[in-house]
């Protein structure tokens, strides 16, 4: 492992990491599934660290699944839900950066609604920031926790042919997909209409499968993103009834697969807009395994990145 | 100029392990309740070939175990940025005579860890520490029931087990500065 | 006021094509003579400018004062300074103020503010729109007859194609340009910077290069169907200067502007979410920068303007989207175009101060950009080979909101002389 570069003091994107220091997170995540299965669900790990979850974004799984993660490694942990309008928000980010800082937090976990907010953070403050969600940039723990889920049902991610079908464009968690997938060697391609898939998307290192029939006869995974209600209301598609006719992921279209397909969904699911229940509920989906994964992939984060964590008893702070 | 010595070569280190596996079963008085644990990563090597060992002896099939004591050690920040955590699976323990095999005990650091890692699986009636090497220099109350050698080193000197599965040869060697 | 000499200097005057070694002799706030052997009046106060470049001062037609208003951001009395420094002796002040400067009482209040500030000369650009509502056009004649230029509803485009045709139409009258910021607001709204690869890496909405394009289209159309002048103000995309060229091409009364940072930066210096870089219209690609460099070179755009910007840091440091959009540049428009224009071999000093002093002041009819007998006394003295190292902290502007911190540019203003006067000197 001596190859591998330090994670460094935050965990934003999967961009900028490379292969190996990808691998190692998911090799970290295996014991850590072990440990969730244990009767006492603890190890003294991070014990007496301070970890306070900011999320600016109302989302009750992903933070759910970061605050078991945080007391699965005995941490001490602050939840901090806040309704996200910037007019509505009184203090600014870098208010509340401050603020953090001067109650010595060790760790904090945001999710915001404004692309750069986890890297705008992390740079002002020594305590380590995990990026659970910014604005349409990147959602890292998911595209890990989505890797991991395929990698223990394929045993390998190089030469995997994954699909991610939908809303491209405003999804977070299709660009930490793409980067961690890529970087990995997996064939990539997206699927969805055309004014919901960014224009130069290729140039990610992924191809554009128009139809969703066709991706399902290439692919060995499809990863299905949610259809938010507002990308109708702001005239991206027509309505929601065609995008099920013509984009959804029903019972039907999957019988047509010539293989066993792998269906991976990151949550909250419309049932019957872009996935039908017939297939989330199905044998193929492993949307389960993923948030257990998640658990898992969150506790593997948080551990690495606290072996860097800000020593706040010397003056000048962190080491690595 | 840094040297090495070899303290104890195959041969010894089988005489060894035959002897310390007829003392578990003497201490632990039988197999019945009896569980090896090996501490990742070269305990669980040598805890193997006391189980096998104590198998043969017996003709018994003795419970056996591996813990991993990363997520347990109190020195965070020392492993690093890029730790490797080994794979912990352990029987049931409530009740059971668990003996806990590792290759070298020093600071008792590691045992301390192992313990606590126990607890957290069950209430095992009784607890005893096995290892092939005691080199002294403890930080914590710990002793070693059942040792293979017990050497004295300075706190420079590096003790090194090896073993064939991982290693490709058995052998107990002494690296010192100087 | 005693005679001003300038000895030794070459002095370019791009509005008579000269290039020479020449003394300038400055009397009562009018250029007195320029040549050879001018001879030193009695009284005369003589700076020796020899190695030095001696030009009409500089001319930006498009600053935000931010006077009336926004005093904490920008006033007319610094923004003025600031400008001087930069070596312009006349800008052209934006009208979205607070209030906006849709009246003669706001026209006659910033003539007022600049005359007392004594430093750059300041006109006016009146709104086209009162409160830049785009639903009543304002009183051209009181705007102008008080000392607006042009109009204008930067900030925003004139909001509809009807309102623009009407406002062209009806400035035809007071023989001043609707200068427009193009923008389709519809495929902009919400955009954060240039809708490229670098947006889709960073997860940001982005404005198409179109939404510029449409109404650059647009108001070539207007200005061809009504026979007004339209000045297309911070032209950023290969687009907008090609549309731009068949146009001139047809005789259409167009101009344009290009801002420095849209021929020195390009999207990539938004990485990191540095909303120093985060401005409208935004940076752009590669090839749009050198469109804007060629466009530049032959004249498809006229002039060079900086949309002088500032905010306050407090407003600059904040998420990408939540940030105001806008840079300062009146300190560092001279240096850039020197370095990314000249330095590159586009255009020779000449052809640039050409494009920095006359074509705009012709554009917007000012009494500036030239060096003939009996022109104000406005010049600008250039040490062009001047190796210095931005550093914000250090200018006149109460704004500190640039990304070229720490960039080594080259070429600057020494000394800039308003009315006869020297304004600005720099000291080492």
């Amino acid at each position: 492992m001596a190859d591998v570069p330090a994670l460094g003091k935050d965990l934003t994107a999967l961009e900028h990491l490379t292969a190996g220091q990808l691998r190692l997170i998911l090799d970290t995540a295996e014991p850590f599934k072990e440990v969730s299965e244990r009767q006492i669900k603890k190890v003294p790990a991070l014990r007496g660290r301070t970890i306070v979850n900011l999320f600016f974004e109302a989302s009750t799984r992903t933070r759910i699944s970061f605050e078991f993660a945080e007391k699965r490694l005995s941490a001490d942990t602050v939840s901090i839900a806040s309704s996200g309008s910037s007019v509505s928000k009184g203090e600014t980010l870098v208010d509340t950066a401050r603020n953090l800082e001067a109650m010595r937090i060790d760790m904090v976990v945001i999710r915001h609604h404004a692309s750069g907010s986890a890297e705008f953070l992390g740079n002002r403050i020594r305590s380590n920031v995990i990026n659970a969600g910014d604005g349409k940039h990147e959602h890292p723990t998911q595209g890990l926790l989505d890797i991991l889920t395929l990698r223990d049902k394929f045993g390998r991610i190089e030469g995997l042919k994954v699909a991610i079908c939908g809303d491209v464009l405003h999804s977070r968690v299709a660009r930490s997909n793409i980067w961690g997938l890529t970087k990995l060697g997996a064939e990539v391609a997206v699927c969805g209409p055309a004014s919901l898939l960014p224009r130069n998307v290729e140039e990610l290192g992924v191809t554009v499968i128009p139809r969703i029939e066709d991706a399902i006869a290439w692919a060995d995974a499809l990863n299905v993103l949610r259809l938010q209600l507002e990308r109708m209301q702001s005239g991206f598609i027509p309505s929601l009834r065609e995008y099920n006719r013509v984009f959804g992921l029903t019972v039907d279209r999957l019988e047509r697969a010539p293989k066993d397909l792998v269906i991976m969904h990151p949550g909250p699911m419309n049932r019957g807009v872009e996935i039908d229940s017939g297939v989330a509920d199905g044998p193929h989906s492993v949307i389960l395994p993923q948030v257990t994964n998640g658990v898992a992939v969150r506790m593997a984060v948080l551990y690495l990145l606290a072996g860097g964590s800000p020593d706040w008893s010397q003056q000048g702070g962190g080491e690595a | 100029m840094p040297s090495r010595t070899q303290l104890l070569d195959d041969r010894a280190i089988a005489r060894a392990l035959a002897r310390m596996a007829s003392e578990i079963v003497e201490r632990a008085r039988g197999t019945e309740q009896l569980v090896i644990v090996g501490v990742q990563r070269r305990g669980v090597e040598l805890a193997a070939r006391l189980k096998r060992l104590i198998d043969d002896a017996e003709r018994s099939g003795v419970a056996f175990g591996k813990l991993d004591i990363t997520l347990y050690r109190d020195d965070l920040q020392a492993i690093g940025p890029r730790p490797r955590v080994g794979v912990t699976e352990l029987p049931d323990l409530d009740g059971r005579t668990v003996v806990i095999v590792d290759d070298v005990l020093y600071t008792g650091r590691t045992i301390r860890a192992a313990l606590d890692e126990c607890a957290d699986f069950g209430r095992p009636r009784r607890i005893l520490l096995c290892v092939l090497i005691d080199r002294g220099g403890r930080e914590l109350p710990i002793q070693a029931d059942i040792v293979g050698t017990t050497i004295s080193t300075a706190p420079g000197d590096r003790v090194d087990v090896l073993v064939r599965e991982l290693d490709g040869r058995d052998a107990v060697e002494v690296a010192r500065d100087g | 006021m005693r005679p001003l000499l300038l000895k030794g200097g070459r002095v370019i005057d791009p509005s008579r094509n000269a290039d020479d070694v020449a003394d300038v002799l400055l009397e009562d706030g009018r250029i007195a003579a320029v040549g050879r052997n001018v001879g030193t009046p009695d009284g005369a106060e003589v700076l020796d400018v020899q190695g030095r470049v001696v030009a009409p001062g500089l001319v930006d037609v498009h600053v935000h004062l931010r006077e009336p208003g926004q005093e904490d951001l920008e006033t007319i009395a610094t923004g003025s300074a600031s400008a001087v420094a930069g070596g312009f002796t006349s800008i052209c002040a934006m009208p979205n103020t607070d209030p906006v400067c849709d009246n003669q009482g706001v026209v006659g209040f910033v003539i007022a503010q600049a005359q007392r500030a004594a430093k750059a000369r300041v006109y006016p650009i009146g709104a086209v729109t009162l409160g830049q509502k785009g639903q009543q056009l304002a009183e051209f004649g009181e705007l102008v007859g008080a000392g607006a230029v042009a109009v204008s509803d930067d900030g925003k485009p004139v909001a509809t194609a009807h309102m623009m045709r009407t406002a062209l139409e009806y400035a035809r009258t007071f023989g001043i340009p609707v200068a427009d910021h193009c923008e389709d607001m519809s495929l902009a709204t919400g955009g954060a910077m240039h809708e490229g690869i670098v947006s889709t890496r960073m997860g940001l909405k982005g404005i198409p290069a179109a939404a510029e394009e449409v109404m650059v289209a647009r108001d070539i159309l207007l200005a061809e169907l009504t026979g007004g002048h339209v000045h297309l103000c911070h032209m950023s995309t290969r687009g907008s200067v090609e549309l731009i060229r068949r146009a001139k091409e047809r005789g259409i009364r167009v101009t344009a502007e290009a801002c420095p940072h849209h021929f020195s930066l390009t999207h990539e210096a938004c990485v990191g979410y540095n909303t120093n870089a985060k401005m409208n219209p935004p940076l752009r690609e590669a090839e749009d920068v050198d469109a804007i460099r060629e466009g530049l070179k032959d004249g498809t755009i006229d002039c060079v303007a900086t949309d002088h910007a500032p905010h306050h840091y407090d407003a600059k440091e904040r998420e990408f989207d939540d940030a105001p959009n806008g840079i300062i540049g009146l300190e560092t428009a001279l240096g850039l175009s020197i370095t990314e224009l000249v330095g590159r071999g586009l255009l020779t000093l000449p052809q640039l101060l050409y494009r920095m002093s006359t074509a705009p002041a012709r554009i917007f009819n000012l009494p500036a950009g030239t060096l003939a007998t009996g022109a104000p006394a406005d010049l600008v003295v250039i040490d062009p080979g001047v190796k210095w190292t931005v550093q914000p902290e250090t200018f006149l502007s109460k704004s500190r909101n640039t990304p070229f911190a720490g960039r080594e540019l080259t070429g600057r203003a020494e000394l800039t002389i308003v009315r006869g006067q020297v304004a600005f000197r720099r000291t080492p």
